[in-house]
């Protein structure tokens, strides 16, 4: 599973403001399914935002963040700018999608 | 019960920035009123518990999730798929071969190809199964979110949030559409089921409201334009995309009626009545529900 996330950049007076959508379960590991069973948790772990090969955004994601988890940051930058955003989860399954500043 | 944290986070940190409005740099982004249908309609006095989830909606409206949904929606049109292995691309939805754009303010409507009134689902059903091949049995069979029905639901997604803005215009000028539209009134007042309720026991009063949801009064334009205009739409409680189709269905449910067949005559005739009530109204839709 890996759907691809929704990245929108846009500049204002130098700073960026990056919203990004995630698609993602984010099972928490506490729920359980119709047979009783405990459904395994699995959930992004780490996103991470660079452009070129600076980072602009680290983050370290649980299993209490929701479901589809929406995301809003700002940095310092400038119209033109590729944003790059990678998610990792906990299986180590992994998204990257990029955006340009506008 | 699962608590969607970041989202409530947002909220209560949003509310603090509020509060400290004095401050003399006040906060973009919580004074910015996002374009909320609810919002818009609401007669709640400031400081209601209902203005609160109002401002609550306004703030998470703009990472509405159904925007993924629509992503992959706007995929599987433009994909070759199916037994005939072909695009979405010559679907007609009401406005042409291939034209979304606005299409679905004009639904449901009568196709002279099928002789039926269809809603947007029952159409897009048709085209997957003349263009692309697939047995609509099948999606008729299944259950919401699965399946081929999960494609239908995305396709949905993308429709629907490419006639955002577009004014509702739903015509009864043909017969069937005149017999569906009386359908659906009939429909929507027939009161039954074990608690003897009706569409019209929770939608048919101004200022109605359960828990802490307005309940829109689809007897009047205003409060049907409201209703009809804001869904499909994505459900934050079961972190899913509901079409019309799938809110009917529950609304059976909450009625405690038999499950209604998916696409059947009669979910149709409700969606019609509620869309020729909303005629005049903005589509707002995709929306975003508790």
């Amino acid at each position: 599973m890996s759907d691809p996330m929704r990245v929108r950049a846009t500049e204002s007076g130098g700073v960026v403001d990056v919203k990004i959508l995630m698609k993602h379960d984010m099972e928490t590991g506490q729920r359980k399914d119709a047979s009783g069973k405990a459904i395994p948790a699995w959930f992004i772990s780490t996103v991470t935002a660079k452009v070129g090969a600076k980072d602009v955004f680290v983050g370290e994601f649980g299993p209490a963040v929701s479901k589809d988890p929406f995301l809003n940051f700002k940095y310092k930058g400038a119209k033109g700018d590729k944003v790059t955003v990678t998610w990792v989860d906990n299986k180590g399954g992994k998204r990257t999608d990029e955006a340009t500043v506008s | 019960m699962r608590q969607h944290w970041t989202r409530g986070a947002l909220f209560v940190s949003s509310l603090f920035v509020l509060q400290a409005c004095t401050t003399p740099e006040p906060p973009k982004k919580a004074a910015a009123p996002a374009p909320a249908p609810q919002a818009a309609a609401s007669t709640a006095p400031a400081g209601a518990p209902t203005a609160e989830i109002e401002k609550y909606r306004a703030m998470i409206a703009d990472g509405n999730p159904s925007d993924l949904y629509e992503m992959a929606g706007e995929e599987l049109w433009k994909k070759a798929m199916g037994p005939k292995n072909a695009t979405l691309e010559k679907c007609d939805l009401g406005l042409g071969p291939g034209v979304v754009k606005g299409v679905y303010a004009v639904l449901p409507k009568y196709f002279k190809d099928t002789n039926k009134v269809q809603d947007l689902e029952s159409r897009i059903v048709t085209c997957m199964e003349r263009l692309q091949g697939f047995d609509a049995k099948e999606i008729i069979a299944g259950n919401f979110g699965q399946g081929k029905r999960k494609d239908v639901e995305a396709v949905v997604a993308y429709v629907v949030a490419n006639s955002k803005g577009s004014t509702i215009n739903v015509s009864v000028k043909h017969p069937k559409e005149k017999e569906m539209y009386e359908l659906g009134k009939k429909s929507f007042f027939y009161q039954a089921g074990p608690m003897d309720f009706s569409c019209a026991s929770c939608h048919a009063d101004p200022g109605k409201r359960i828990r802490l949801q307005d309940l829109p009064d689809l007897t009047q334009q205003k409060g049907a334009a409201l209703g009809w205009g804001a869904w499909p739409a994505y459900r934050v409680s079961s972190g899913t995309f509901w079409t019309m189709q799938y809110r009917l269905n529950d609304c059976y449910r909450q009625q405690r009626f038999p499950e209604p067949i998916y696409i059947s005559d009669d979910t149709i005739a409700v969606s019609m009545y509620m869309a020729v009530m909303a005629n005049g109204g903005k589509m707002a839709a995709p929306g975003l529900k508790r």
